[in-house]
């Protein structure tokens, strides 16, 4: 430390006692009291005008918190989430690989697949999905221009939750395709030369070296779907699929004809679910910042 | 044993649009030889070196690594490319060192230098951690094998990632422009290395701007300008007594 400057430098263990540490004294922050004080009787006074007030209904809303299909509708709302999300990944993936390869048909379709999903609605889509038995009777396999191998009745296999998360999921595999791709274009090309430089495939290159890099810029976005697609779900009632959290809140509201306690119902299961996503991200992006972001605490 | 040269550069071009950044490169470096290139910016040195690991697809010529044509298939006087993992194979033949050292910021140090022996030359883990441990002490490194690349200074940086070229056990080393990302101080633990690297009989090729460590390493040293090779030689001869005006005038610039 300062050892050197000292006066009796030889004397070493005599200087660290001589060392004076500075007395600090941390700036005050008044305005974070004041703040404190304004916020809490403005939360408190929030507070007593929503719980006092009659019109929310704070008992319908308690009576009907854990009824059963509220808690089935949950149950299928986090099911379309976490399915839908699955198959827009594994198709983001497959897209991504697509356009950023050497073949040019390949590079084309991805295009094309991306051009149209992001394009139209996602009602519209929906929709599409939920009439695709009406459109298609029956789905088979047969030679091109030729007899039937093998089919069956489109409504055996397009069922109503299958047609939900198909509409879901194709149309998020669009934008997680151009998250994907975000990801992977922040990367500098010296990661992959580095890597060709010792010999790795193409296919190793992508798997070690810049799936885990980009997963970094990746993750925040892609958590930011999963919560939209998480109240997306509220739409598949256009297929209709008829279970989802929302359906299910509405059906009730509509029988007992008080909508306002059956939406803070619905809104308060939202939160949590996007609560615990949210913690689920959090240990992402701790796992993914590894080596990458800080991870020493705060100097003061 | 025939001398065939390690590696055999024969009318080399390379186009970058309608930049002509190669005009006719020949050069040959022998096993245990290390050749030093140095020119200006824009000469297109670290453009040849890229080349040699087809970094760089050539326009014109052809690139031998121990006499075995690199990139393509000659026959009928055409050029097959060859399939990815042929290519990949002959890249293990050549170990890269960067400017910007080009660590894997997600994997320590350790795991650096073993990615490729595990994933590429298929060795057990246990094995290319020996190997891996090895080549970290060997750069003087072996005590942060667990830190991460952002951890470390660039000098370890570098020397991290002089490890990782060595342990593919290429047949070659290139150097481009290696200590010229580096703060002052550092330069010298990196060109210490690479002077061990000589002193056992490694073959490379170093794109430099240290003339001085060019003159104390190399074996042979070559002045590029302009896509071409403008003179080479011994490196005495060539710093002491340059034969062309354009080495003259760059020499003058830097010495």
């Amino acid at each position: 430390m300062a050892e050197k400057h000292g006066p009796h430098a030889s004397e070493k263990g005599k200087q660290d006692e001589q060392i004076v540490r500075n007395v600090i004294i941390p700036r005050r922050h008044p305005g974070r009291w004041i703040a404190l004080v304004v916020l809490g009787l403005l939360g408190i006074e929030i507070g007593r005008s929503l719980l006092q007030n009659p019109n929310f209904h704070w008992d319908v809303f308690l009576q009907y918190l854990f009824a059963p299909t509220v808690i089935a509708g949950v149950g299928w709302t986090l099911f379309l989430t976490v399915t839908a999300m699955a198959l827009a990944i594994i198709c983001a993936g497959a897209l991504i690989l697509m356009r950023e390869s050497d073949n040019p048909i390949l590079r084309t379709t991805a295009w094309l697949w991306i051009w149209f999903f992001r394009g139209t609605p996602l009602y519209t889509q929906l929709l599409f999905w939920g009439l695709f038995a009406v459109l298609f009777p029956r789905l088979s396999i047969s030679v091109p221009f030729g007899p039937e191998i093998f089919g069956v009745p489109t409504n055996w296999i397009i069922t109503a939750s299958v047609a939900a998360i198909l509409g879901l999921g194709l149309n998020e595999s669009a934008y997680l395709a151009e998250i994907f791709r975000a990801g992977f274009k922040s990367i500098s090309p010296g990661q992959t030369e580095a890597a060709q430089a010792i010999g790795m495939s193409r296919g190793r290159i992508w798997w070690r070296i810049l799936l885990p890099q980009a997963m970094r810029t990746i993750i925040p976005p892609t958590g930011n779907e999963t919560i939209g697609m998480l109240k997306g779900t509220s739409l598949v009632l256009a297929v209709p699929f008829t279970l989802d959290l929302m359906f299910a809140t509405n059906a009730i509201a509509n029988r007992i004809y008080l909508p306002v306690p059956m939406l803070m119902v619905a809104g308060f299961w939202y939160l949590v679910v996007t609560s615990v996503l949210m913690i689920g991200q959090y240990y992402l992006e701790r796992h993914f910042g590894k080596g990458q972001d800080v991870t020493g605490g705060r100097h003061v | 044993m025939s001398r065939v040269p390690v590696v055999s550069l024969e009318g080399i071009h390379k186009f970058f649009g309608t930049v002509h950044a190669l005009r006719g490169v020949d050069l040959s470096i022998d096993r245990g030889e290390v050749c030093a290139v140095i020119g200006p910016s824009g000469s297109g040195k670290s453009t040849l070196m890229r080349c040699i690991n087809q970094l760089e697809t050539i326009s014109a010529g052809r690139v031998r690594v121990n006499g075995e044509l690199q990139g393509y298939d000659e026959r009928d006087g055409r050029f097959h490319v060859l399939p990815p993992r042929r290519i990949d194979a002959q890249r293990r033949k050549t170990g890269m060192v960067f400017q910007q050292f080009n660590l894997f910021p997600h994997k320590t140090a350790l795991q650096n230098v073993i990615e490729g022996p595990i994933q590429v030359n298929r060795q057990r883990r246990a094995e290319a951690v020996r190997l891996g441990m090895g080549l970290l002490d060997r750069v003087g490194l072996s005590h942060l094998a667990d830190r991460y690349p952002s951890q470390m200074s660039g000098g370890q940086q570098q020397r991290v990632a002089i490890a990782r070229a060595l342990a593919m056990e290429p047949e070659i080393m290139l150097f481009d422009e290696p200590t010229s990302a580096l703060d002052p101080e550092l330069v010298g633990e990196v060109l210490d290395v690479i002077k061990d690297l000589a002193r056992n009989g490694m073959t490379m090729m170093l794109v430099t701007h240290e003339i001085g460590f060019a003159r104390e390493v190399a074996d042979h040293l070559v002045f590029m300008d302009q896509g071409c090779v403008v003179e080479h030689g011994k490196p005495l001869d060539l710093l002491d007594n340059p034969q062309h005006a354009r080495t003259r005038a760059f020499l003058s610039k830097v010495l």
